[in-house]
């Protein structure tokens, strides 16, 4: 007969299993890494050098988000802005599309974060 | 007499159920195609999913594709998709950028006249996605090539992930020169007001583009279709 200390802690457990559970359910996003991957990639490249397999033939290239000086010149909110609205929302290329019928807005959010990782800046402070 | 009924009830019942399982079109699907294409839905739901999608989606296949021209490509199929499809598994680093890795990308199988045939009308038949074509209404009439062009590449930038003739676009999406006579008017007017109505994980962006943007685009692709190699 198992005692109550082990039935407490396996009730624990299964209410924290439970509980993440529900977490993922109810976020249901995807991590920045997999999103740039999956979307973000064909345009600003396998290493976000803004070498990605379409730029061939495009009359604006896409940004280098390795580029520090470039993207320390953009606030986070600009960056949020860009990615959920396009590009001519903070007139730029049309080229950039509107990722808000794809992305919640806490993916963007974290997006914005993997960017700053990619750059190794923050908004008004290059390294 | 009962004797001879007994056997004769077996051999009817056995014509019967021969004559349901007897579609070679669906047995060709199940045997050949299944193995890369999702003939039931849903879509990939998760990134997971997505990633793990081996070739394009064939259960609203019906509401996607030409007849004649499925029947014409199972037999001499060309490459839709520059790169592929998961398209990062087939990129490589290159001198100059990423590039597609064409040694990773298969070639499709191909079929004789009397499967294709048989796969082709039995693709026409799956169809899961009617009440999204019912939806679209598209009014007959045409475009010229230079607005067509205008609108698909200068307006709304289509052409950053496709090719509007033999490597010259974009290599992440299907090539769209062939796409007039590949697809049908109203999925291309569904598929551009919500791709991810139709898959919802996919990597082409919804891009708000208004009806008569969208009724531009349909025009377009087909008289692109109509001269293929002519673009720019």
């Amino acid at each position: 007969m198992p005692s109550k200390r082990s039935r407490i802690g396996s009730l624990g457990g299964a209410v924290l299993l439970l509980g993440c559970a529900f977490a993922l359910a109810a976020a249901g996003n995807e991590s920045a890494a997999d999103n740039y991957r999956t979307y973000c990639t064909q345009c600003h490249g396998v290493d976000g050098n803004g070498k990605g397999i379409n730029i061939r033939d495009m009359s604006v290239q896409p940004r280098d988000h390795t580029d520090a000086k470039a993207m320390s010149g953009r606030s986070d909110d600009a960056i949020f802005k860009v990615i959920k609205e396009g590009g001519p929302s903070i007139d730029k290329s049309v080229l950039m599309p509107p990722w808000g019928g794809t992305f919640s807005d806490e993916e963007i959010r974290d997006l914005v974060a993997h960017l700053r990782k990619l750059c190794k800046c923050s908004f008004g402070a290059a390294p | 007499m009962r004797r001879l009924l007994i056997p004769l009830l077996a051999l009817a019942l056995a014509a019967a159920s021969g004559a349901r399982a007897a579609d070679p079109g669906a047995d060709l699907l199940a045997q050949r195609c299944a193995g890369c294409h999702a003939l039931a839905g849903p879509a990939p739901q998760t990134l997971a999913q997505l990633w793990a999608r081996k070739a394009p989606d064939l259960f609203y296949a019906g509401n996607k594709f030409r007849a004649e021209w499925l029947r014409a490509w199972l037999q001499k199929p060309t490459r839709l998709r520059p790169a592929g499809e998961f398209y990062p598994d087939h990129v490589r680093r290159g001198a100059k950028g990423d590039e597609v890795d064409a040694t990773t990308l298969a070639p499709h199988v191909a079929l004789s006249a009397a499967d294709a045939g048989a796969a082709g009308e039995a693709l026409m038949r799956l169809k899961a996605h009617d009440d999204l074509v019912a939806a679209e209404k598209i009014e007959p009439g045409t475009i010229s090539k230079s607005m067509g062009e205008m609108t698909f590449d200068k307006f709304l930038g289509c052409m950053t992930c496709h090719e509007i003739e033999p490597g010259f676009g974009g290599a992440s999406g299907p090539e769209l020169y062939t796409a007039g006579q590949r697809l049908q008017a109203q999925f291309v007017a569904s598929y551009i007001r919500s791709p991810q109505a139709w898959d919802p994980k996919i990597w082409m962006p919804n891009k708000q583009v208004s009806d008569a943007n969208i009724l531009k685009l349909v025009r377009y692709l087909t008289v692109l279709s109509k001269e293929p190699g002519d673009a720019k």
